[in-house]
């Protein structure tokens, strides 16, 4: 596989060339005549889609870095003006963060793959262990990214895990202290965050290469587990793995836009579009799901430093693998107990995922406990064990021998079924004992055709205008925004109008004196307070929220298996819901036997139930001039629909594009499918 | 990569006045980026705090030895659970202390730790009376 290749250009000047730095035989003789077994299948390419989303990574990255300010005054902001404003920005900003779920998402198929068929065997070790530091870094570079746009869930994420560190006797304080750069999670971190989540991708690159040159040495493994031993067993790369990985590219890509275009909010958390505030906890700190099986596991052990040294030592024990399991059957294929062992495992992660997410309360705290074990289990005990006492099935002579089987995973799919049922009836319990769901409404810009409604834009702003906008600010959206395609369709002139009624301050003048000025198109909404100490003595001690990102910052649980079904329903109207509801919730007195604070008002969807804001919206409050009727439901539709296109105003384009870029990757789909169809149809 | 000069300077002592914490409330302040309880405590509070045998502790410690001599009656800690950093909730939970909500850890009136997963008191800042009314944080 390795050693001098025989490839010799045919132009003089590549001769040349050639013979000064031999790249093109180098990568002749690991892409395109490199021996490829014959029978590898579509697990095989996600090698390829990682190479390709850590790509694609940088590429999105270092674009963001351009317009990112890493402040901590400054970061959230950056981020929504990269959203507004930046050319195309929404759509870097959803392929990055999307990305990164993407690029766990196929890192975790790739090493259950390893898992399955032994790729972890001699003489592959340090291939598999060059992987276990890249995902170790990706790790790091992860929850890095994840603390750089400075929401909620940003800050108490990084102060929770940060934290961590402090669990190590002797060293622990002073590690937190270099982390944090100061007395606690702020600006410093923040920085040198940044600076490492800038780095570490190119550390991850280089290990990459070393992980593809021991790749190249030992040889890929494959579905049966055996070597190549003549030609016969092995196709060129180029074009056969080449077109196949093309081809699993296009059908990644497809999962990919799903998410960027339709759903970029679905796997991330409505609290990180609160910005930062060091002074509230939220009610539920939850890592990016990709980090959950490991934060279950910490959570599980009631002593802080055994929770630290279980949650690395979990990710560490793969490094020992190889060594742990020494049976010589490399794939799962020709290991029938192996076999139903790994499907095991693959769900005890999966349920240590889901129980990340819950709050350790109750029966998850048992189940955490027992799956925690069984984790370690599988590594400590049931490897080592069926290296031993398991015999393996009757492997054929070679690759172009190989015949694929059936698999007997009975008593897997048993256990999931039995687990999945568990699950609905626990979210169901749950969800009886509290219905206080905001009902689900009917929204003109859900779906994958939806748009805004122009009519609730404007009338939506004109409730803004007369009622909200006397305690709330509306801080990201400018006058401008008011004419920009996909909103209320405002023209030029109106918006001039618009923004001219306001008084903007300004200054300072060549007296040094600050001063008001008429508003201008480039101006943004004002703000009725000039800070927040003064909009809560205004409001009885309770402070406003900024409605710019309400309906994307706040959300409910909707339960196992609905949040399955909201993937391929595209559902993500909780925001909307909420805030509709929110409006119509309030009641004049609270049901008997509960009370609410001094100064407080009941509102039925509100958790907690007592709200500081006295309800803002009755009937016949506000007039339309096109007619439509002047009712609280119309209100909370309109007014709701208009906050929605506050906090996403690029959605229109958003779906637009979308929807052009299904069709061509369909299509493209389609392409390298039947190429694939016809480069293979010999060796088949 | 230690703190830089100016972080250190921005967590310089800070002066608190305590008089307008009438008995039975608390504030919050920040210093070095955390927040502070300062607690006027009832008499009865302070009772209840003495009276628990310190070796029941999870980490053992006195009242006394969590305030200063002659102001009894106030609690000076750091709001930060000691299990993973989330801000307790004054007057909540059984003892009259601190609840977290995030995984359910519950401390009495001293700050100390009686119930749920966290392994420590809260902290005690460094601190001192300057007056009968005004304490110097740091």
């Amino acid at each position: 596989m390795s050693g001098p290749s025989d490839y010799k250009p045919s132009h003089p000047a590549l001769q040349w060339f050639e013979r000064r730095l031999p790249i093109m035989s180098l990568v002749h003789s690991s892409f395109v005549a490199y021996p490829t077994p014959r029978n590898l299948n579509y697990w095989w390419t996600f090698g390829a889609i990682l190479s390709f989303m850590l790509g694609i990574q940088i590429l999105t990255g270092v674009i963001l870095a351009m317009h990112y300010t890493p402040n901590a005054d400054l970061a959230f902001r950056s981020v929504e003006l990269i959203v507004r404003d930046v050319n195309y920005g929404w759509l870097l900003r959803n392929m990055h963060a999307v990305g990164a779920s993407m690029f766990f998402f196929a890192v975790y198929v790739h090493m259950f793959r390893g898992l399955y068929y032994g790729s972890y065997k001699e003489p592959r070790e340090v291939l598999w262990i060059l992987g276990v530091i890249i995902y170790l870094l990706m790790m790091a570079t992860g929850f890095m990214g994840y603390v750089l746009p400075w929401g909620q869930m940003s800050f108490w994420g990084a102060t929770v895990i940060t934290n961590l560190f402090s669990a190590f006797p002797y060293v622990g304080d002073t590690i937190v202290t270099l982390l944090w750069g100061g007395y606690s999670v702020g600006n410093p971190t923040l920085n040198r965050f940044f600076s490492l989540h800038y780095l570490l991708p190119f550390l991850i690159a280089g290990v990459v290469v070393l992980h593809v040159w021991a790749l190249h040495v030992a040889g890929q493994n494959n579905p049966d587990g055996l070597d190549i031993k003549t030609d016969k067993d092995s196709v060129p790369f180029t074009p056969h793995a080449t077109i196949k990985d093309m081809f699993g590219v296009s059908v990644f890509l497809l999962l990919f836009a799903w998410l960027i275009f339709y759903m970029p909010n679905y796997l991330g958390d409505a609290d990180n579009y609160i910005p930062a505030n060091p002074g509230v906890t939220p009610q539920h700190i939850v890592p990016e799901w990709y980090y959950l099986p490991f934060y279950a596991m910490l959570r599980s052990i009631p002593n802080k430093l055994a929770g630290v040294i279980v949650m690395f030592s979990s990710i560490l024990i793969l490094v020992f693998l190889p060594w742990l399991d020494a049976a010589k059957t490399r794939s799962c294929k020709y290991r029938p107990l192996a076999k139903q062992f790994f499907w095991l495992f693959v769900i005890v992660c999966i349920l240590l995922g889901y129980l990340g997410s819950q709050p350790p309360e109750g029966i998850y705290v048992i189940a955490g406990r027992i799956l925690t074990a069984c984790y370690f289990a599988y590594f400590l005990i049931v490897l080592p064990l069926l290296s031993v006492i398991e015999t393996p099935r009757a492997m054929p002579n070679s690759i172009a021998d190989a015949v694929l089987a059936r698999s007997g995973k009975v008593a897997a799919v048993l256990v999931a079924a039995v687990v999945a049922g568990g699950l609905f009836l626990g979210s169901a319990q749950s969800a009886r004992a509290e219905d206080d769901t905001p009902p689900a409404q009917k929204w003109s810009f859900s779906g994958p055709f939806g748009t805004y409604d122009r009519g609730a834009l404007q009338r939506g702003l004109k409730i803004y205008k007369e009622v909200c906008s006397n305690c709330h600010s509306l801080n990201y959206v400018a006058f401008r925004n008011l004419a920009d395609p996909g909103g209320p369709g405002y023209t030029e002139a109106q918006v001039a109008a618009l923004a001219s009624e306001y008084k903007i301050k300004d200054g300072p003048n060549d007296q040094g004196e600050m001063f008001e000025r008429p508003g201008r198109p480039a101006d943004y909404f004002p703000a009725p307070f000039p800070n927040e100490q003064a909009a809560r003595a205004a409001n009885g001690g309770g402070l406003p929220p900024d409605l710019s990102l309400i309906t994307k910052a706040r959300s409910y649980e909707r339960g196992f298996p609905y949040f399955i079904f909201d993937f391929f329903t595209q559902f993500q109207e909780q925001g909307p819901n909420y805030v509709s509801a929110i409006l119509q919730g309030f009641e004049d007195k609270p049901p008997a036997g509960v009370t609410i604070p001094e100064g407080s008002y009941y509102n039925k969807y509100f958790p907690g139930h007592a709200i500081k804001m006295p309800k803002p919206l009755s009937d016949g409050q506000v007039q339309f001039d096109d007619g439509s009727p002047a009712t609280l439901p119309q209100y909370a539709h309109d007014v709701t629909t208009f906050l929605m296109w506050a906090a996403e105003p690029k959605m229109e384009a958003r779906k637009h594009l979308g929807f052009q870029v299904f069709v061509i990757l369909i299509i493209f789909a389609f392409l390298m499918y039947f190429t694939k169809k016809k480069v293979w149809a010999d060796v088949h | 990569m230690n703190p830089d000069a100016s972080t250190i300077a921005a967590g310089a002592p800070i002066q608190v006045d305590l008089s307008p914490i009438a008995d039975g409330q608390d504030i919050k302040v920040f210093w070095r980026g955390k927040p502070i309880y300062i607690m006027h405590r009832t008499k009865k509070q302070i009772e209840e705090a003495r009276a628990v045998p310190v070796d029941n502790l999870k980490d053992p410690a006195t009242d006394q030895s969590r305030v200063k001599d002659g102001h009894d009656q106030w609690l000076v800690v750091i709001g930060i659970c000691t299990h993973l950093g989330c801000i307790p909730i004054a007057h909540e939970g059984n003892y009259d202390g601190f609840f977290c909500p995030c995984h359910g850890s519950q401390y009495d009136s001293s700050g100390r730790i009686r119930q749920g997963p966290a392994p420590l008191n809260l902290a005690v800042p460094p601190y001192n009376f300057v007056s009968d009314t005004k304490i110097q944080i740091g």
